[in-house]
């Protein structure tokens, strides 16, 4: 069985260090995969390209476009996330917050994800861990221990690489890890399965008017 | 099939001239929107109920016993009834009240609304939004059905040997819709009570509009009311009109560029792409709105916006005119034209639910109690035998 992992990048320019770095981080992820004896597909989303979009859904209470329909469900289907921004006052920038903001709540519930950006100084760095990890922590997503946080000078160091090799070595096990939900000889708690959505469908599974008239249909 | 108007009844500048109409003129509008309709021919007047600035519908039954006043045949209904703020006792005494007034020409559209200050405002949480509609909306069928109420409930003072006065005009309490956009609680609601369910449809893709009618649908059928394509839906509809798609568009452009729900957003051309809006001319409007039933199978009851975004009185009486006279008379030859002969054409009315007669399911509190009890013990005798 084939892990699909999303990588979503919010560069504003083509190219940009932010697609660079997100370029290494997936080639990366992708050895550490394969490395495990297992395939993986690797999937991009460029978040310049649905900024339009994007902005259309905040503005309208959120219609969506076919193209975010489509990039939602990608995203609510992943093994595991990628997500890479860069840095704009001292935060992820306001296109980042936008994708992640037009997701369904149970979007990533569970899902391994590895942070990372790009800024032009070290100052920044603080970003990965008061801001991502933060908003990652609010999806009920599970961040693996290294983030990767690239400043200019970095891209010309050693560091850099053996970061995003760690960071990739972690994401991976988890991506692989996951869905063992049941240890030999035990009955796993299904309902406590971490349960995800994409957002973009009616739900069939209604409940039952006798349950939601339980308590409210009064008494004498 | 029913054609009518429902406003939201916004207070909003008109973009083209910067001017705002007062609320008494926007009042007026709103009076003249439903006459007018009565005039070229259309059924329904639904009014909005909110309770915060830039609207000015927080009375409705005012102004529908108004406006019931002034018309002869014109059926008043609501868009929506806010069933979670409102007391349902004095939903209850308001709408029979003005069956009375009316003689019968009224039916409702209960939804939550969206507003989260007016929940507290009433003194209520909109957390609760759910709950607050299943349990106000029990109290109000038992309301309408039992002589004397006796009620202990979560959210409202308990009731004992409490009598709803006026009871409803001949016995028969009037129809009822439920409105949701998104919430599956609530066409669950509708399915359950074999009431309508309506779909505003203008805000959201057709994809969804789609699922949201189907899923009442099948739980219509299954708590026993009829069969799915037999099940009372409603549409809305956003329409503008003009002899050419070029000036209609160019006459309408502004209007929507500044309207306060999808303003500054989309453009016009994307906004009819994503959802039913319609500008142009009225035989365009026809072709896209027979195409509704294709999605959600054939239906009861299409409404119009019509008076919104700040369109002066001359724009939108004209358009309520070529609704009535250009377009709703085609859509009812081909919308019947479609129509399969079990399929209703039109929702229960006060004169259907009376010729009905007192033993009929709509003067259950629960219809469907006795399916359910039926399904459970299937459940339990296979159960026995498995």
């Amino acid at each position: 069985m084939s892990r699909r992992i999303v990588v979503v990048t919010a560069g504003l320019t083509v190219p940009s260090s932010t697609r660079l770095l997100a370029d290494q981080v997936a080639e990366a992820t992708s050895a550490q995969v394969t490395a495990r004896g297992e395939a993986v597909d690797i999937e991009f989303v460029e978040l310049r390209e649905v900024a339009g979009e994007l902005a259309t859904f905040m503005v309208t209470g959120g219609i969506p476009t076919p193209r975010l329909t489509e990039l939602r469900e990608q995203v609510a289907g992943a093994d595991g996330l990628i997500a890479v921004t860069p840095v704009f006052n001292g935060s992820y920038s306001g296109l980042f917050k936008m994708f992640f903001d037009a997701l369904d709540k149970d979007s990533l519930t569970g899902t391994p994800v590895l942070i990372a950006a790009a800024a032009g100084s070290a100052r920044h760095s603080l970003v990965l861990d008061h801001a991502m990890r933060p908003l990652f922590a609010y999806l009920r997503a599970v961040v693996v221990p290294t983030g990767i946080f690239a400043a200019t000078e970095d891209f010309g160091s050693h560091g850099l690489s053996d970061r995003i090799t760690r960071a990739a070595a972690e994401l991976a096990a988890l991506v692989i890890g996951q869905g063992g939900y049941a240890v030999g000889g035990f009955t796993p708690d299904l309902a406590a399965r971490p349960r995800r959505t994409s957002g973009t469908h009616v739900e069939t599974d209604v409940t039952p008017f006798g349950d939601l008239l339980r308590g409210h249909a009064g008494s004498d | 099939m029913q054609f009518g108007i429902f406003s939201v009844g916004d207070v909003t500048t008109d973009p083209t001239t910067g001017r705002t109409a007062s609320e008494a003129e926007r009042i007026d509008l709103m009076t003249k929107v439903a006459l007018k309709a009565e005039e070229v021919g259309l059924d329904v007047f639904a009014t909005g109920e909110h309770h915060n600035p830039p609207f000015v519908v927080s009375s409705p039954t005012t102004h529908l016993g108004y406006i019931a006043a002034k018309t002869e045949r014109l059926l008043l209904s609501t868009s929506t009834t806010l069933i979670t703020t409102n007391d349902p006792v004095k939903i209850a005494e308001d709408y029979a009240f003005l069956q009375h007034l009316s003689g019968g020409r009224v039916d409702l559209m209960m939804g939550r609304g969206n507003t989260g200050p007016v929940y507290p405002w009433f003194g209520k949480d909109i957390r609760d939004g759910i709950k607050l509609a299943v349990e106000n909306y029990h109290l109000l069928r038992k309301l309408w059905r039992e002589p004397v109420v006796n009620w202990q409930g979560q959210f409202r003072t308990p009731l004992q040997g409490y009598t709803s006065t006026p009871a409803p005009l001949d016995g028969t309490p009037p129809f009822v819709w439920h409105g949701s956009i998104r919430s599956t609680e609530i066409a669950e609601q509708a399915a359950y009570y074999g009431d309508g369910f309506f779909h505003n449809h203008i805000f959201w893709n057709k994809e969804h509009t789609e699922q949201m009618v189907g899923l009442y649908r099948r739980r219509f059928e299954f708590y026993g009311h009829g069969a799915a394509d037999q099940a009372f839906v409603g549409l809305g509809g956003q329409v503008f009109m003009a002899s050419t798609e070029a000036e209609a568009k160019r006459v309408y452009r502004p209007y929507f560029d500044n309207a306060p729900v999808y303003g500054h957003g989309p453009s016009l051309e994307d906004y009819t792409e994503m959802t039913p809006l319609t500008v142009g001319t009225p035989e365009q409007v026809i072709e896209r709105t027979l195409g509704f039933a294709d999605y959600v199978g054939d239906y009861q009851r299409q409404l119009f916006l019509a008076d919104h975004a700040g369109l002066p009185e001359s724009l939108v009486l004209e358009q309520v005119e070529m609704l009535g006279t250009e377009v709703v008379p085609v859509l009812r030859m081909e919308f019947e034209r479609r129509r399969p002969a079990h399929v209703p054409s039109d929702p229960p009315t006060h004169a259907s639910l009376v010729a009905a007669g007192p033993d009929a399911p709509h003067h259950l509190v629960e219809p469907a109690r006795a399916r359910v009890e039926e399904l459970q013990a299937e459940q339990a005798a296979a159960g026995a035998t498995a």
